[in-house]
């Protein structure tokens, strides 16, 4: 009877059909202005420690094993190219996008699973206004916008981070450090992490607000729905962004 | 409004039939709520009160029968039609379902916020009137984790009265209640009911609290409305399922026991 196949793919459809309700409702809930800053603070300006944090150690990360393989060839004067492509380009749009998943994302799930627990859902329902726009597009736009500025900010921190190790603690010249970078990085690079970090704050968001909205409405079926949210943003970040890299190296 | 007016019934429920997964929770009921008045809906635990309750709001769709609300057809609205009918009733839940993120004032102008464009000073009275009803206007600003279970369900009733629906639903307004705050609870219902002509159903199963203040009482057993009529005739109704219920008998037709395999052989048989 059980066809895990079948299960998933019927739970991409849910997935997607209730992405197309929570479009519907996104202009309609720009009604409400107040309600969409205040997500974009929630799952932005709260995310923004663990982010900025982890940027430094990914950067001061890349530092080392830049100038460790950079340094075989001779050419450890790139280190700030290398440091500075791998963050816009690759680093930074997932790692802030996993992080995202695992602060803001799982307290979107468990914040909306406890509405639904509690009949808060069910109430507002039956005051004859629609949860999906009240609730659940100020969080899903409010994820979206926030994922980009945090990847910004995770890049800056990781740049910085690099700079550090690689300038001040190894003592590359700081010159050819920056200089290369900014001959070598193009709009092109900027615009593929842009890119990038959107998709992941759709699925992200979408997979944070699904998993909530639906979850059983018990402590137990709260957690689980929490679990499965990272797990599924994860799982989908990493699978957008190898497709999203082919994509952009083949054009 | 007018006591002239001829009772006209709010809510007609005819021949209501609705299975979950196979299992039928009704299956040819009957039940109407006149303008006006209080009506019970009592029965034991598990005979779909609250999935009624789900019917008449139009969440779920019945199976056969029909639910009509003012007049319409419930199950036959468009989703737009469904929500302007909503607007028109409002619904106590059994733990308040207090947005948590809003302070009791916030919940109270929370209706008022989504469906009108009133200019603030005058929304602000408005549900400043709405607290003094349920005696809270004092705890305006507070938190609704900082609400007792008693004063949610006022807030939550507050609330519910905020659009001045014509009919209110109140989905078990004195589980867990302490004295004191039931009996807030029951004037409040009366008082509402009273000063305000609003129809209210009551789903519930306190039979002593429901009966000094209903006006027509239905018991629900096995699907269907077993009896019918004022507190004082279901009390006098010698039907066993009734006497069981209104007199809180452990045993009778709804058995203590759920259904299971003779005791005796299942204590003496040998572990598998």
């Amino acid at each position: 009877m059980k066809n895990p196949l079948l299960d998933a793919i019927v739970r991409m459809g849910r997935v997607a059909l209730f992405l197309l309700r929570v479009l519907g409702q996104c202009l309609p809930s720009l009604r409400y202005p107040r309600l969409l800053v205040a997500q974009i603070y929630n799952a932005g300006a709260r995310s923004l420690i663990i982010v900025m944090l982890c940027g430094l150690f990914v950067g001061m990360v890349l530092g080392l094993q830049g100038y460790d393989l950079l340094q075989r060839f001779g050419s450890e004067s790139a280190l700030g190219v290398a440091a500075a492509l791998g963050l816009v380009r690759e680093l930074g749009p997932v790692i802030t996008a996993l992080l995202f998943a695992g602060r803001a994302g799982t307290a979107l799930t468990s914040e909306i699973g406890l509405m639904r627990a509690t009949d808060q859902l069910t109430a507002m329902e039956m005051m004859a206004v629609d949860p999906v726009r009240r609730v659940v597009a100020p969080r899903f736009l409010g994820g979206i916008i926030a994922m980009p500025l945090l990847t910004a900010i995770f890049n800056v921190i990781g740049i910085f981070g690099a700079q550090l190790i690689g300038v001040g603690l190894i003592g590359v010249e700081s010159g050819s450090f920056w200089s290369q970078m900014q001959s070598q990085v193009e709009t092109s690079d900027i615009n593929e992490g842009l890119i990038k970090s959107l998709c992941f704050g759709v699925a992200c968001s979408l997979m944070a607000v699904y998993e909530g909205f639906h979850a059983e409405p018990t402590a137990e079926g709260v957690g689980l729905a929490t679990t499965r949210t990272v797990v599924s943003s994860a799982v989908l970040t990493l699978l957008l962004d190898y497709m999203l890299t082919a994509a952009f190296l083949n054009s | 409004m007018g006591d002239s007016a001829p009772a006209e019934a709010v809510v007609d429920v005819r021949e209501l039939r609705y299975a979950i997964d196979g299992r039928a929770i009704f299956d040819g009921l009957n039940l109407r709520a006149l303008r006006g008045q209080i009506t019970a809906v009592m029965g034991p635990s598990g005979t779909g009160k609250t999935t009624l309750l789900r019917l008449l709001m139009g969440a779920i769709r019945p199976d056969g029968g029909r639910v009509s609300v003012f007049g319409e057809e419930v199950a036959r609205l468009s989703r737009p039609a469904l929500y302007g009918l909503r607007r028109r009733i409002g619904m106590l839940f059994q733990n308040g379902a207090l947005m948590s993120d809003l302070s009791v004032f916030e919940n109270v102008a929370f209706p008022l916020r989504a469906h009108t464009r009133l200019p603030e000073p005058l929304l602000r009275r408005l549900v400043l009137m709405k607290l003094q009803a349920v005696g809270l206007r004092g705890a305006a600003g507070m938190a609704p984790g900082a609400l007792s279970g008693g004063m949610a369900r006022r807030v939550a009733l507050a609330r519910a009265i905020a659009m001045d629906p014509e009919l209110l639903i109140y989905d078990e307004p004195f589980v867990g209640l302490d004295p004191i705050s039931l009996g807030v609870i029951l004037r409040l219902i009366e008082t509402l009911n009273a000063t305000l002509g609003i129809t209210s159903i009551v789903v519930t199963h306190d039979v002593e609290e429901i009966s000094r203040i209903a006006h027509q009482s239905y018991l629900l057993a096995g699907g269907r409305a077993v009896a019918a009529g004022s507190p004082a005739e279901l009390r006098a109704t010698a039907a066993p399922v009734v006497n069981q219920f209104m007199k809180g008998l452990p045993d009778g037709p709804v058995p203590f026991h759920v259904p299971a395999p003779d005791y005796r052989t299942q204590l003496l048989e040998r572990d598998p």
